[in-house]
């Protein structure tokens, strides 16, 4: 239990096109992640599969039923929202458990799923307190509980880590990701940061202007990018584009490395170039250099490095792990 | 205000400011209140003097009481009152919900045009009303006044109120979606707990005019049966003679229904008023 299929999805506001033909295949058990840059569709997708908005055309099927026309509550899904929206005057044990009840769930089970969903998100202590009297992580907590007690075919969540602060995103990352493996649920996820997309997710939906740029698993989009949207979307710092012709190559549009593939040198190479700024962040040290063969450069290196502002280096790719795209952006296998 | 901006002068001076304004808004009220408990002399004699033990009278309250017919108007004014306010705010709050909530052809124009009675007011329209009235066999009803007065109300309802749905979460409304909740349950239980200091604002705003309407009773309902407060303290203005005891006394009484209804209003008020503002 928990396939979903979109065929040739469209929506539209008027003459805006947010989203110009989804098709995709998420299977039973998968982590799916759509990542974009704001403004992609991907929180409409999200709430087209929902039923929170109607698709201007294509098809939705949840385990191969067609659900266009089936009201968000039948629908079998569960979502989390960014915003947590808890209903601020029921408690948490109510906020939990009031889909149920809405679906006229017998008493004691409510009280079962609600006290073993609690007890998976360590939040027993807090079922009387009301939403305004827990932390932000807490309250997240209590949202994914309330998704949780309803034993949804589809988990969706909406940018679910966006209101935390830093060390408590990795904590309920880490939450997330058990929650998966525990349940073995199919979940649908979306977010525009892309380590939460690389850390989670089984299966990437990367998505631009509308359209699903690439679909793959993290080290897939990681390694071949399909093209230069994706290539610069994933990956951190992004990675360099270099305009071929300056080469002098002609057996591409585009050159493409990441900055964790190249090595500087203070006596050779492949690149001259002068540092521009450096950053140390201890693990790693970023150095951006410009050089006149190829424009700015980003370039990541392991470990401490000492490096300064001024310096005049030498930047060389590593051979096997160039990428070359097309006057279309498209990559070239 | 912190301490660090706050100097003595700047202080000095706001509070001059708001004693001076409060004076002036209270000064009324007080003079009503104690003259009504004096004797006719003593009230255009010295009118700013507080009640002395020989010039203290209750022979106004005892008019007003004893004229019998004073609990009926007051139980009309309250019927009028209470039921407007009740159904403004079901009404003004529904259709706020809906202009803030659905997207629909015409949306904003709709908006508008709710609003537009808060730029006209209802009383040109009176002479059509009471035919309308009449028609409809209303003349000296509190239905007629409840109608007018609902009308009057919803324009200015509809317009505070959308603006604060507008404000609620759109999540929130979507997760209820998803727990099942009907688009009744979601504004009636997720919706209106939440703009409750707006409902209070709008009860306040709706409450006095239709309290003090003079008009309307006048001309739709001043049967005896049907008269309000505001109407019925009028018999005691004359063209000639006029019974100062007695309209004083009406008068401090008919404030205590509203006192008490705007105490009980007044701590959600000053939230809505505030929310817009601060946030």
């Amino acid at each position: 239990m928990g396939s979903l299929q979109l065929k040739s999805v469209r929506k539209s506001f008027g003459p805006v096109d947010v989203l110009k033909g989804i098709d995709l295949d998420v299977k039973d058990g998968e982590f799916v992640i759509f990542v974009g840059p704001s403004g992609c569709g991907k929180s409409t997708l999200l709430r087209i599969i929902a039923g929170l908005e109607d698709a201007t055309s294509g098809n939705i099927l949840i385990d191969g039923a067609e659900v266009s026309a089936v009201p968000p509550a039948k629908r079998g899904i569960a979502m989390v929202f960014q915003s947590y929206a808890l209903y601020p005057h029921l408690s948490v044990k109510d906020n939990m458990g009031l889909g149920l009840k809405q679906a006229g769930t017998p008493k004691a089970q409510i009280e079962e799923r609600t006290k073993k969903a609690s007890a998976m998100l360590s939040l027993e202590k807090y079922l009387d307190r009301r939403p305004a009297e827990l932390s932000g992580g807490q309250r997240q907590r209590v949202a994914i509980g309330r998704a949780i007690v309803r034993e949804p075919k589809l988990f969706l969540f909406d940018e679910p880590l966006s209101n935390l602060d830093a060390a408590l995103r990795v904590n309920t990352r880490l939450e997330i990701a058990r929650l998966h493996r525990e349940l073995k649920a199919t979940m649908i996820y979306v977010t525009h940061d892309q380590v939460e997309a690389m850390t989670l997710a089984d299966k990437i939906v990367v998505l631009d202007g509308g359209v699903i740029q690439q679909v793959g698993s993290p080290m897939e989009l990681y390694n071949r990018p399909a093209n230069l949207f994706v290539a610069g979307f994933i990956g951190s710092p992004a990675m360099n584009f270099i305009d071929a012709a300056r080469l002098g190559r002609s057996d591409a549009a585009t050159i493409g490395i990441r900055p964790e593939h190249m090595s500087l040198s203070r006596e050779a190479g492949e690149w001259r170039g002068t540092i521009v700024h450096v950053e140390h962040l201890g693990a790693d040290t970023i150095v951006y250099l410009d050089s006149e063969k190829t424009g700015l450069l980003t370039a990541r290196l392991f470990g401490e490095h000492h490096y300064e502002a001024d310096e005049i280096v030498y930047a060389t790719p590593n051979s096997g792990q160039l990428h070359r795209f097309n006057a279309n952006g498209e990559a070239i296998l | 205000m912190s301490k660090a901006r706050a100097s003595l002068s700047r202080t000095a001076l706001v509070h001059a400011a708001l004693i001076a304004y409060t004076l002036v808004a209270v000064f009324p009220v007080f003079l009503t209140i104690i003259n009504s408990f004096k004797n006719r002399n003593a009230i255009f004699r010295n009118p700013m003097q507080l009640p002395t033990p020989s010039t203290f009278d209750l022979v106004g309250y005892q008019t007003v009481l004893g004229q019998g017919d004073f609990a009926v108007y007051f139980q009309n004014s309250l019927i009028v009152t209470v039921v407007s306010i009740a159904l403004v705010l079901l009404f003004g709050a529904m259709a706020a919900f809906a202009l803030s909530e659905y997207r629909f052809r015409g949306n904003t124009l709709m908006g508008l045009y709710l609003a537009l009675g808060i730029m006209i007011p209802i009383r040109l329209g009176t002479v059509a009303i009471l035919q309308g009235m009449v028609a409809t066999g209303l003349v000296n009803t509190l239905t007629a006044l409840i109608l007018v007065y609902t009308a009057q109300g919803l324009p200015l309802a509809v317009f505070i109120l959308s603006e604060f749905m507008r404000t609620v979460s759109d999540d929130l409304k979507n997760a209820g979606r998803i727990d099942g909740l009907s688009e009744y349950a979601i504004f009636f239980r997720l919706v209106l707990p939440l703009v409750r200091p707006a409902m209070a604002t709008v009860a306040v705003f709706t409450m006095i005019p239709i309290w003090n309407d003079l008009w309307f009773p006048l001309i739709l309902a001043p049967s005896e049966a049907t008269k309000t407060v505001t109407l019925g303290s009028q018999i005691f203005i004359g063209q000639f003679v006029t019974n100062w005891n007695a309209v004083l006394a009406a008068l401090s009484l008919a404030i205590l229904p509203v006192l008490v209804l705007y105490l009980a209003f007044s701590r959600q008020l000053i939230r809505g008023i505030t929310s817009g503002a601060v946030k």
